[in-house]
């Protein structure tokens, strides 16, 4: 198969379009680097997804477990301690075994120019499982990172606030939360690159990949398997993990200089990795 | 277990499940969170072995041990550890079967990769086909443990770095004032005093090594996911003891225990922090001796 061929065959087998069947017998590097780099697709919609939604969530989750009333401040903490104290994979498992025990409901929802059935055995699938899992899971990481933030906000700034005449919302909104984002931005880089780490291990939990339907993980262990050759796939997986890593830190470091950019240059804060954010 | 549960089928409510929970199988899964304390207390020592070993080398004088240190340390960072876990399950194993084969049959000429296969002679498999299942099982345990200690040895190298850049400079310029050559003051003055700004580092390598062990269960090993599988899955009336789909509930108690295991960790981890504050040039060292006095 030449890579043209690999290419047109297998860019979107992830998703079901192109070839049924995965190469077997005699694999060339192109259908490797295509398959796997197809699988990418996947950790990207995980991810992107999860983070998305999990951010505002995430800050809600901060401001609940700063309050003062013990009703929302206990809530967040437990919420907070179960999913980072538990292992992601466990909670994958244990999720899953959850979903399947649903009803089989079906709602119709309309949308204004189509109507669509939702149905609660989605949860069952990785696509809408897996993610809710994972935007649990980095809520719950991105929650205490905010929190630490918000614990950290000089109390000169919030004195300013106070002397302006603003109060609760604009005094939140105008100060607390930008200096909260600045505070904790470097962390949540690294959140952020191992929510992406995560999300490879969605389809070695239950969740089912239909139709050899996968990700970029999945992929190369089905190359690795096939080939007995682990030398070939895992480290082209691993190049295509570094490229997404640095897409991420050019990203989010763009955003970083945003949020820094009122201050002298010293003071700015540097993105540096610091491995303490795995699950 | 007990002469009691000899019928299941007569027993109810209370009994059934005292019975249930202490049959031959149960059992097994039980020890299975030994092999994970196990797994835990082996690689612990020595991932932080291998951290150290690389850290020091990173800041060797020499380039070549240099660059390893560094390319080890860096390896972790953009990639995802599963990843590794796979992989190096199946390197280590083939690189110790091509040594042994290299030794062992020097005259072999067939290649050993042909096509999808690796086929070394018969002398060289680890373990022998020949050998028993318990020697199989605890070869592969001992790949899974050196596989994580590897890949925790990297995480821990980058903390001990960075511990190691975070001894103030003057510590180290008094020791060459003393005279001390570069490798009295490495291990006198730098190794004690680096373990305090390596201990929140080190507690977080902890806390991922917890919840990194049910990653065995991608290796093949029988620990306690598989166990939870195995038992929750629904039992027809065939079966001693029939019950519907559990696995729901064996997957909580797993969240219980990893949760249970996590917390007291950080409990002991706080106290730790605490006692080797003792004595050192940081803010908690400094209340901690106002507080004495």
């Amino acid at each position: 198969m030449t890579c043209g061929e690999a290419l047109s065959a297998y860019a979107f087998r992830s998703l079901g379009f192109g070839e049924r069947l995965l190469p077997r017998g005699d694999i060339g590097l192109c259908e490797q680097f295509v398959l796997i780099g197809s699988g990418l697709i996947w950790n990207v919609y995980f991810g992107i997804l999860a983070l998305c939604l999990g951010f505002f969530f995430a800050v809600t989750l901060a401001v609940a477990k700063n309050s003062l009333s013990p009703w929302i401040r206990k809530p967040a903490e437990w919420f907070i301690f179960v999913f980072r104290g538990s292992p992601l994979f466990i909670q994958f498992f244990l999720a899953y075994e959850a979903f399947v025990l649903l009803p089989r409901l079906g709602f119709d929802l309309n949308l204004g120019f189509t109507e669509i059935t939702v149905e609660t055995r989605w949860f069952a699938r990785a696509w809408l499982g897996a993610l809710f899992v994972l935007f649990l899971n980095t809520s719950a990481y991105a929650g205490e990172i905010f929190y630490g933030a918000l614990r950290a906000v000089p109390r000169g700034d919030l004195e300013a606030a106070d002397a302006y005449g603003m109060t609760g919302w604009a005094k939140f909104r105008r100060v607390i939360f930008p200096t909260t984002m600045r505070l904790a931005w470097p962390a949540y880089t690294n959140e952020a690159i191992f929510l992406f780490h995560a999300t490879t291990l969605v389809f070695f939990t239950s969740f089912p990949a239909f139709q050899q339907k996968g990700d970029a993980l999945y992929y190369a262990q089905y190359f690795a398997d096939r080939t007995f050759n682990p030398f070939i796939p895992y480290p082209i997986l691993a190049g295509y993990f570094v490229m997404v890593t640095l897409v991420i830190i050019t990203i989010f470091g763009l955003v970083n200089r945003r949020l820094n950019r009122h201050l002298p240059v010293e003071r700015r804060q540097r993105v540096r990795y610091r491995p303490n954010l795995i699950r | 277990m007990f002469e009691t549960c000899a019928d299941p089928s007569q027993l109810d409510g209370l009994h059934w499940f005292a019975c249930y929970l202490t049959n031959g199988v149960h059992l097994r899964f039980y020890t299975a969170f030994l092999t994970v304390l196990g797994l835990l207390a082996v690689t612990a020592p020595v991932a932080l072995a291998f951290g150290f070993a690389a850290a020091s080398a990173s800041r060797s004088h020499v380039a070549p041990l240099r660059w390893i240190g560094r390319i080890y340390t860096a390896m972790v960072r953009g990639v995802p550890d599963i990843a590794f876990f796979l992989f190096f399950v199946i390197a280590l194993d083939q690189a110790i079967e091509w040594s042994v084969h290299q030794i062992q049959c020097p005259d072999w000429t067939e290649p050993i990769r042909q096509g999808a296969n690796f086929t070394v002679c018969p002398q060289a498999k680890v373990p022998l086909n020949t050998a028993p299942q318990e020697v199989h099982e605890f070869y592969n345990f001992t790949l899974a443990v050196f596989t994580f200690a590897i890949v925790f040895g990297a995480f821990c190298a980058n903390v001990l770095y960075g511990a190691m850049q975070a001894v103030p400079r003057a510590q180290m310029e008094t020791a060459e004032a003393y005279g001390m050559s570069r490798r009295q003051a490495f291990w006198r003055v730098l190794v004690p005093q680096m373990w305090i700004y390596a201990l929140p580092g080190l507690s977080n390598v902890w806390m991922i090594l917890i919840k990194a062990t049910p990653l065995l269960f991608l290796l093949g090993i029988e620990d306690i996911v598989y166990w939870a599988r195995e038992l929750g899955g629904s039992r027809t009336s065939q079966y001693a003891y029939p019950h519907g789909d559990w696995r729901l509930w064996y997957f909580l108690a797993l969240l219980v225990f990893y949760l249970g295991f996590t917390r007291i960790s950080e409990i002991v981890l706080g106290r730790l922090t605490r006692r080797l504050s003792h004595g050192q040039a940081t803010m908690a060292g400094d209340q901690a001796r106002k507080a004495a006095a």
